[in-house]
């Protein structure tokens, strides 16, 4: 199998893995970053969301064999102890129920944040449409983003 | 396990205490059953022993409270509102509690109970009273210290204070407490004196979940664990012919194909390499009966319902003479399709099973039925099965069904190794526990502009939902009823689904009563409000629910809504429904869009007791109603030649956020014990979104999903 370094979290790791294995279970089965959530393997749910570059993806469908150039950063390395604006915001709403798609939740929502610093309310539920939260906890994760937006100003 | 055994109990006593090693005192406690008189309390952290106790609280020299529970979270939040009753009527600060839930890989692989939504109102009297007891045994060690009588001192806040003024932290004294008698007959606090219950405590998990810790049972992982996943039938009714796993074995990291049964496990170094060496499997499969198909079941629901076999479930007065009699008979036919339950964390689960014990870790909602199906499919003792919950990725029912752990367990069994299995999303969706699909025929007379007569039939496959409760609204409203249930039996697998029962029953029962209403040329809450007149005195010990508290929840969503009352354009449905021991009344206001229905805001009154947690029990009821609106509006599940249409969450549609409305939730203030809130909030919101639908366009929805319904109509044109 071939060798890869990756740029995850601010740190250089090492991995060996198929080419085509997706960053989800190169991040989950090798490198303990269980945070980043399996939901549909088909880039349909959201709970795989990390960031390449700042731009959110789904790591479900991103080959590990691609990655050689970019910064990756999970939901273990947004911020150093947690207090990134996005998680304060999710932790001042209360927003999980069972708490399984919240990573992906909250690295959408920084991602969009970081590009759009004051979004309307239909942008806000625009740009999270695309993540899944089978408890419905909607109404908690739009209002905790419009508060992560007036933090990040 | 160091241990100690003291008698500072009698048998009226529901809590043992001890003298930790460490120089905190231990109180442990059974929620439901007395436990065993020779039940041995632990003296060290590591020891927790809950077979014989159901959780742990250790109040530590330092006045820091920890509580010990070995349930896990499924989603419900009572991780969260359980501690702060036990906080409460211990009198400590909130932010000195900590709970831990009882340790994995503890040494003794402890045994553990169940959650469900039973949880909060099964626990709350006892919760109650272990705080309460564990606070007067530590007024008492202050009062032998200060040699004062017990009475004349108080205690806050952690903190005991005598008449002279004299003040002992909770930590100061826990030594003497420990080993004193366990009073009974501790009177509990007054409830306007609540000042943690009643908070808005956020969820206790938070900074796992936001920051993306192993909390999960996808997340558990063991030295030398392989990941297993599994080919199983395609269709239900298929058994395996032969397979061929060439293919299989020749992927990287794959290190075995084991056949168990009519399924194919392929285990690996990884999770990929499991996924990849599974879709390299070929087998063929033999039809062992007919196909089931979603235009056979509503064929065979239909006859069940044109035909005379049904058990008869309730029965009062005489139903055929209302109809006989009548001014007017309608009759309304509803259909809902099977759903999957869809947990975003796939069913999965880990086991070693070896010569000495079976080890079983993973989400699931039924440990203990877990371990004796485990002992018997593998004939070893049940003493040598152990069972840990992790945190759930969501449960809706499906977790109650052991069946990922079983095929866990026969496959380390065969394997002699520790491996995880996990489902694929496909998987997930297509070998599911589905709620079944179920037929309504509902019947109503109406003379001199009364509702006399109500006549239901159910027709469901495996198994009946109105068999369980034949015994809520209007059960009791209106003189001559009758309900009938049949079943056919499928070999597709069916189980319980959020808010068991009552998921799709609600909404035929709102929309039926909102078709009445109409019929009677009266408003639909006043009709709800003239049929609970009737139950309000009744002697019929078997109303489950109570007709005063369904009035005032009606009428707080009355008001709340503005019902009638709204601008132009906005329509409003009603609806309102017990279940779970709850009462909700639920109102929807939609908007039409290129004449299509957006549902804007749906307000919520909920009679649920005292409301232990604002925040999680409003997050219960958003979640709750939205959830319910979200499979009443899209949720479509067929069946064709045994297999599911849909695999995935690309032909599955799930609601998505641009589809929610804002659910603004009110509770009914009272001093009644609470009751569950997980499941309650949903059952309305079919009805309500469906009657506002029908003010909007005036056409009824008499199948879910609405959203195909809806599309027929506009095809029409």
């Amino acid at each position: 199998m071939p060798n890869y370094i990756l740029h995850i979290n601010g740190k250089e790791r090492a991995v060996t893995a198929d080419a085509d294995t997706p960053l989800l279970w190169v991040l989950r089965d090798q490198l303990d970053l269980v945070g980043t959530k399996f939901g549909c393997g088909i880039a349909q749910c959201g709970a795989c969301t990390v960031h390449l570059d700042g731009i959110a993806i789904r790591s479900c469908q991103m080959q590990v064999s691609f990655l050689d150039d970019v910064k990756i950063t999970t939901i273990e390395g947004l911020s150093e102890d947690g207090k990134h604006p996005v998680q304060e915001a999710w932790k001042e709403i209360d927003v999980p129920q069972c708490g399984y798609c919240q990573a992906g939740q909250i690295m959408t929502a920084t991602a969009f944040l970081n590009e759009n610093k004051n979004p309307s309310e239909e942008e806000i539920r625009e740009a999270m449409h695309g993540n899944i939260c089978r408890c419905a906890s909607y109404n908690r994760i739009e209002m905790a983003v419009k508060v992560a937006a007036e933090k990040m100003l | 396990m160091k241990s100690q055994k003291i008698d500072n109990f009698n048998r009226r006593s529901f809590l043992k205490t001890s003298l930790l090693a460490s120089g905190g005192m231990l109180i442990g406690f059974n929620l439901l059953s007395a436990f065993k008189l020779d039940a041995i309390m632990p003296v060290d952290i590591e020891s927790l022993n809950f077979n014989d106790f159901n959780a742990f609280i250790r109040i530590s020299e330092d006045g820091y409270i920890t509580i010990f529970s070995p349930n896990p979270e499924i989603g419900q939040g009572v991780k969260t509102s359980m501690p702060m009753i036990i906080a409460e009527e211990l009198d400590v600060d909130w932010s000195k509690v900590n709970v831990v839930q009882g340790a994995l890989d503890s040494k003794n692989f402890t045994r553990q109970v169940a959650g469900g939504s039973q949880s909060i109102r099964s626990s709350w009297s006892a919760f109650r009273q272990t705080g309460a007891t564990a606070k007067q045994m530590l007024i008492n060690a202050a009062a032998i210290k200060w040699n004062v009588d017990a009475s004349t001192c108080v205690a806050a806040k952690g903190i005991i204070t005598n008449a002279n003024g004299d003040k002992l932290g909770y930590g100061e004294v826990v030594k003497q407490a420990a080993l004193l008698e366990v009073p009974v007959n501790i009177k509990l606090k007054e409830i306007k004196d609540f000042t943690i219950i009643g908070q808005e405590i956020v969820n206790v998990d938070i900074d796992k979940i936001i920051t993306g810790k192993p909390l999960f049972g996808l997340d558990y992982k063991a030295v030398g664990m392989l990941h297993a996943c599994v080919l199983r039938p395609p269709a239900f009714g298929q058994k395996l012919e032969s397979f061929d796993d060439a293919k299989a074995k020749l992927v990287n990291g794959v290190s075995e194909v084991i056949k168990f049964g009519d399924k194919i496990a392929v285990l690996a170094t990884s999770t990929w390499a499991a996924m990849k060496g599974k879709k390299a499997l070929t087998a063929t499969w033999i039809n062992d009966s007919d196909f089931e198909s979603t235009e056979k079941h509503n064929e065979v629901l239909t006859k069940i319902l044109d035909g005379t076999k049904f058990d008869t479930r309730r029965e009062d007065g005489n139903i055929n003479e209302a109809f006989a009699t009548a001014d007017k008979v309608i009759e309304r036919t509803y259909h809902s399709p099977f759903l999957p339950h869809n947990c975003l964390e796939p069913m999965n689960f880990y086991a070693d099973v070896t010569a000495e014990k079976v080890h079983l870790v993973g989400p699931i909602q039924t440990p203990q039925w877990t371990v004796s199906r485990v002992a018997k499919l593998l004939e070893r003792k049940e003493e040598e099965v152990f069972c840990e919950m992790t945190r759930m990725g969501g449960g809706f029912g499906r977790r109650l069904y052991g069946d990922f752990a079983l095929e866990a367990a026969e496959i380390s069994n065969l394997s002699k190794k520790p491996i995880k299995v996990i489902f694929s999303r496909e998987d997930d969706m297509t070998a599911g526990t589905y709620r079944p699909s179920i037929k309504y025929r509902i019947k109503a007379s109406i003379k001199d502009g009364k509702v006399t007569g109500y006549y239901l039939k159910e027709a469901a496959i495996n198994g009946n939902m109105y068999g369980a409760i034949p015994n809520f609204f209007p059960a009791g409203c209106i003189p001559n009823f009758k309900v009938d249930t049949a079943s056919h039996t499928s070999n597709i697998t069916t189980g319980a689904w959020r808010a068991p029962y009552t998921n799709f029953l609600a909404f035929a029962e709102q929309s039926f009563f909102d078709e009445l209403a109409s019929e009677l040329n009266i408003d639909t809450i006043q009709l709800r409000l003239d049929l609970l007149q009737n139950v309000k005195n009744t002697t019929d010990e078997k109303i489950e629910y109570s007709g005063q508290r369904m009035e005032d929840t009606i009428k707080l969503v009355r008001e709340k809504a503005n019902w009638g009352k709204v601008e132009e354009g906005v329509f409003q449905g009603f609806s309102a429904y017990y279940s779970h021991n709850t009462h909700v009344a639920e109102i929807a206001d939609i908007v039409l869009q290129d004449g299509f229905p957006v549902i804007k805001k749906v307000t919520v009154a909920v009679d649920c007791g005292v409301v232990v947690n604002p925040s999680g029990a409003r997050n219960q009821v958003e979640g709750g109603v939205i959830d319910g609106i979200g499979h009443a509006m899209f949720a479509d599940f067929s069946f064709k030649e045994g297999k599911p249409d849909a695999q995935n969450f690309d032909t599955y549609r799930l609601i998505r956020m641009l589809e929610t409305p804002k659910v603004k939730v009110h509770f009914v203030e009272n001093n009644l014990s609470p009751t569950g809130l997980g499941e309650p909030g949903l059952p309305p919101a079919g009805g309500a979104v469906a009657n506002a639908i029908n003010a909007a366009l005036g056409k009824r929805m008499y199948s879910q999903p609405f959203a195909k319904e809806l599309e027929k109509t506009a095809a029409l044109g």
